[in-house]
């Protein structure tokens, strides 16, 4: 699969955009204004950028809460975001929710629930939808390592295979499910194994190379799309970050960290862009630019935007209200 | 006009919502093919074919968060359990995803989640269990639970049109022994709207789904002894119709509270709290429940009847008020 040039230079520029714009709300977050917890995907980025770009237009996504970089692609713009973290009546839910827990239907993104593998089945019920009308869309859903290790991630993905639904699901296995390694998660040594049980096709990918992600979640959303059922997409990589922003992550070995770090998948895109002569360290700096003006704009947007009334909390429950008399 | 059965009308609304929107489909075990355990669905699988009356594996959790995501783009999912109290397998979904989308950011979920309860059928702890408890603290569901097959085919079809997720209590216990009346044109019952089911002016009995029926047997008995009896058909659960509990109060001024779910945290101490509230000064008694016990539903017949609140304790308790 030839990718252009462009899409190769816009996965780089959301690899950065994503990496940037969360190591800012890190900073935020450590300075007492962002309140709650900030979750990062620091050094897994290409997961979400991969999975996401390779999206069409109508296609909808069921993210997880290591996705900044979906979010981004399909057009929930940083200001937006930032404000989100803010809890500013400009973020994407108005203050009502924080943080990573983002959803805009108007942009193709389902809600994260906090409860993992959730979005399973809500994705696998939005590719029903297509199939049903004949409609050549796709879902995808993502879950973590420690996700797949959850009912609802077993009966989507069962019945996704059952029904041949034009949906992909993705893992994003870090290594780490908050403190818990791989092996008290599960006994196999790939997840994409647990595919076999429901007789899906299955890959596991370099999680730290974005063009690899990218290229294998296009092919899946092709055949999803042309009838062919669904897919699963194991990408290994790293979580560099603690669960948390607040989580200093000891449980994991110093070593393992000192092994990934140099497999950043920033540094691996980096490198492909300058050995294929697609990019020259010149279109590079200029992304960085880019994105740093881009971030600082979010950030002086939510700082100015107004917050809530309180009372708005009391809005919005309901679609259809019932008159309270 | 024409005769149908509780049944019957449930059957109706949802073969005129499907033949009325194609976005309208029916998911869950057993609801194709085989036309549902209780036969609700016989004849659709024919008559719409196995994608709009798709039988799923057998996983709750599944299905229902699959009926979240076709809402989210567009569909409008009627989801079976084939027995309510399967329903705590998808507790997660509806409490978690569907109730809190809309809040959380603005995505209308217009699912239906049909829920087979009630006992007096011998079916024992797990196929007699009234689950609109668990349910009921959760803010964004709508509850409804229907005591006729006028109200069970309105209130299906409102279930049906509303954007937000209900959960359908369909008493399996009247499914085959109630008979209504019901008009041969489309018509719907509003969610949120309780109904007087009898008129009266001594007291007011507060009920919904079978017991209504318990209530009105009770209700003809005292008639016979000169007491006049109000019984308030809630309809809805969630949100209650605290208008028309409280100007039932109002007039007769003495309550019973009635249902055959577990009497702790029920449905009927949000009613009785509610009226503590707001009717105190109208009171001319203490509100009593009467609920089935806090235990789970015991199989045998004889233990059954113990549990199901009978007409008998309806009677004790409004002579009990009555004395006030």
């Amino acid at each position: 699969m030839d990718i252009k040039r462009e899409d190769l230079l816009q996965l780089y520029y959301y690899l950065k955009l994503t990496r940037r714009f969360e190591d800012r709300i890190s900073s935020l977050y450590h300075q007492g204004k962002i309140l709650g917890g900030a979750w990062t995907s620091n050094g897994t980025e290409a997961v979400s950028v991969g999975y996401g770009y390779a999206l069409e237009r109508n296609d909808i996504a069921a993210p997880y809460f290591r996705d900044m970089g979906v979010f981004l692609i399909r057009g929930i713009t940083a200001k937006r975001i930032m404000a989100q973290y803010f809890g500013k009546k400009t973020g994407v839910t108005g203050g009502k929710e924080g943080n990573v827990h983002i959803g805009d239907i108007n942009f193709g993104v389902i809600g994260f629930p906090s409860h993992l593998a959730d979005n399973y089945p809500v994705g696998t019920g939005a590719a029903l939808a297509f199939k049903m009308r004949g409609e050549k869309r796709v879902a995808v859903a993502c879950t973590g390592d420690g996700g797949t290790s959850r009912g609802d991630f077993h009966e989507a993905m069962n019945f996704a295979a059952v029904r041949k639904l034009p949906i992909v699901f993705i893992c994003n296995n870090n290594q780490y499910a908050y403190s818990t390694p791989l092996r008290l998660q599960m006994t196999i040594k790939n997840v994409a194994e647990r595919a076999l049980a429901y007789d899906m096709p299955s890959k596991t990918v370099d999680g730290n190379n974005v063009v690899e992600i990218y290229k294998a979640a296009k092919e899946a959303y092709e055949v999803a799309r042309n009838g062919g059922g669904p897919t699963f997409i194991e990408c290994k990589t790293m979580r560099m970050h603690g669960h948390s922003e607040h989580d200093s992550a000891k449980y994991v070995p110093r070593e393992l960290l000192e092994e990934w770090k140099k497999k950043d998948p920033i540094l691996n895109m980096e490198k492909y862009l300058l050995e294929n002569t697609i990019a020259r360290k010149e279109d590079m700096e200029g992304i960085e630019l880019r994105v740093k003006k881009e971030i600082e704009e979010a950030e002086a947007f939510a700082e100015e935007s107004p917050y809530p009334e309180p009372d708005d909390g009391l809005k919005g429950l309901y679609a259809t209200p019932i008159e309270e008399v | 006009m024409k005769e149908i059965t509780y049944l019957e009308a449930i059957r109706e609304a949802l073969d005129e919502e499907m033949a009325r929107d194609p976005s309208v489909f029916i998911l869950g075990e057993d609801v194709g093919v085989y036309g549902g355990a209780f036969r609700v669905t016989e004849g659709f699988y024919e008559k719409y074919g196995e994608w709009r009356v798709l039988d799923t594996p057998l996983s709750e959790s599944g299905f229902t968060g699959a009926a979240i995501g076709a809402a989210l783009v567009g569909m409008r999912p009627v989801a079976e359990m084939q027995f309510a109290d399967f329903i705590s397998c998808a507790f997660d979904q509806l409490v978690n995803v569907a109730a809190k989308n809309h809040y959380r950011w603005g995505a209308a979920t217009p699912i239906v989640v049909r829920a087979p309860y009630g006992g007096n059928i011998h079916g024992g702890a797990f196929h007699s269990q009234c689950i609109e408890g668990f349910f009921f603290n959760v803010p964004g569901l709508k509850i409804v639970a229907p005591a006729t097959a006028y109200d069970a085919k309105g209130l299906l079809k409102s279930a049906i049109r509303d954007n937000d997720p209900v959960i359908y209590c369909e008493h399996k216990y009247l499914y085959r022994r109630i008979k209504d009346q019901i008009p041969e044109e489309d018509y719907i019952v509003p969610i949120g709207k309780a109904r007087i089911a009898i008129e009266g002016s001594d007291v007011s009995i507060i009920t919904y789904g079978a017991m209504v029926h318990t209530a009105t047997e009770a209700a003809k008995v005292l008639k016979g002894s000169g007491v006049s009896c109000e019984i308030i058909d809630l309809r809805t659960i969630l949100p209650l119709d605290k208008k028309s509990i409280m100007n039932s109060v109002k007039k007769t001024n003495k309550v019973v509270i009635l249902h055959e779910q577990t009497k702790t945290g029920g449905v009927g101490a949000e009613v009785s709290a509610l009226i503590s509230e707001n009717c105190f000064d109208y009171l001319d008694g203490p509100i009593i429940r009467i609920a089935a016990p806090d235990t789970p539903v015991p199989y045998s017949a004889q233990m059954e009847e113990v549990f199901i609140p009978q007409p008998k304790e309806v009677i004790n308790a409004v002579e009990k008020l009555m004395r006030y």
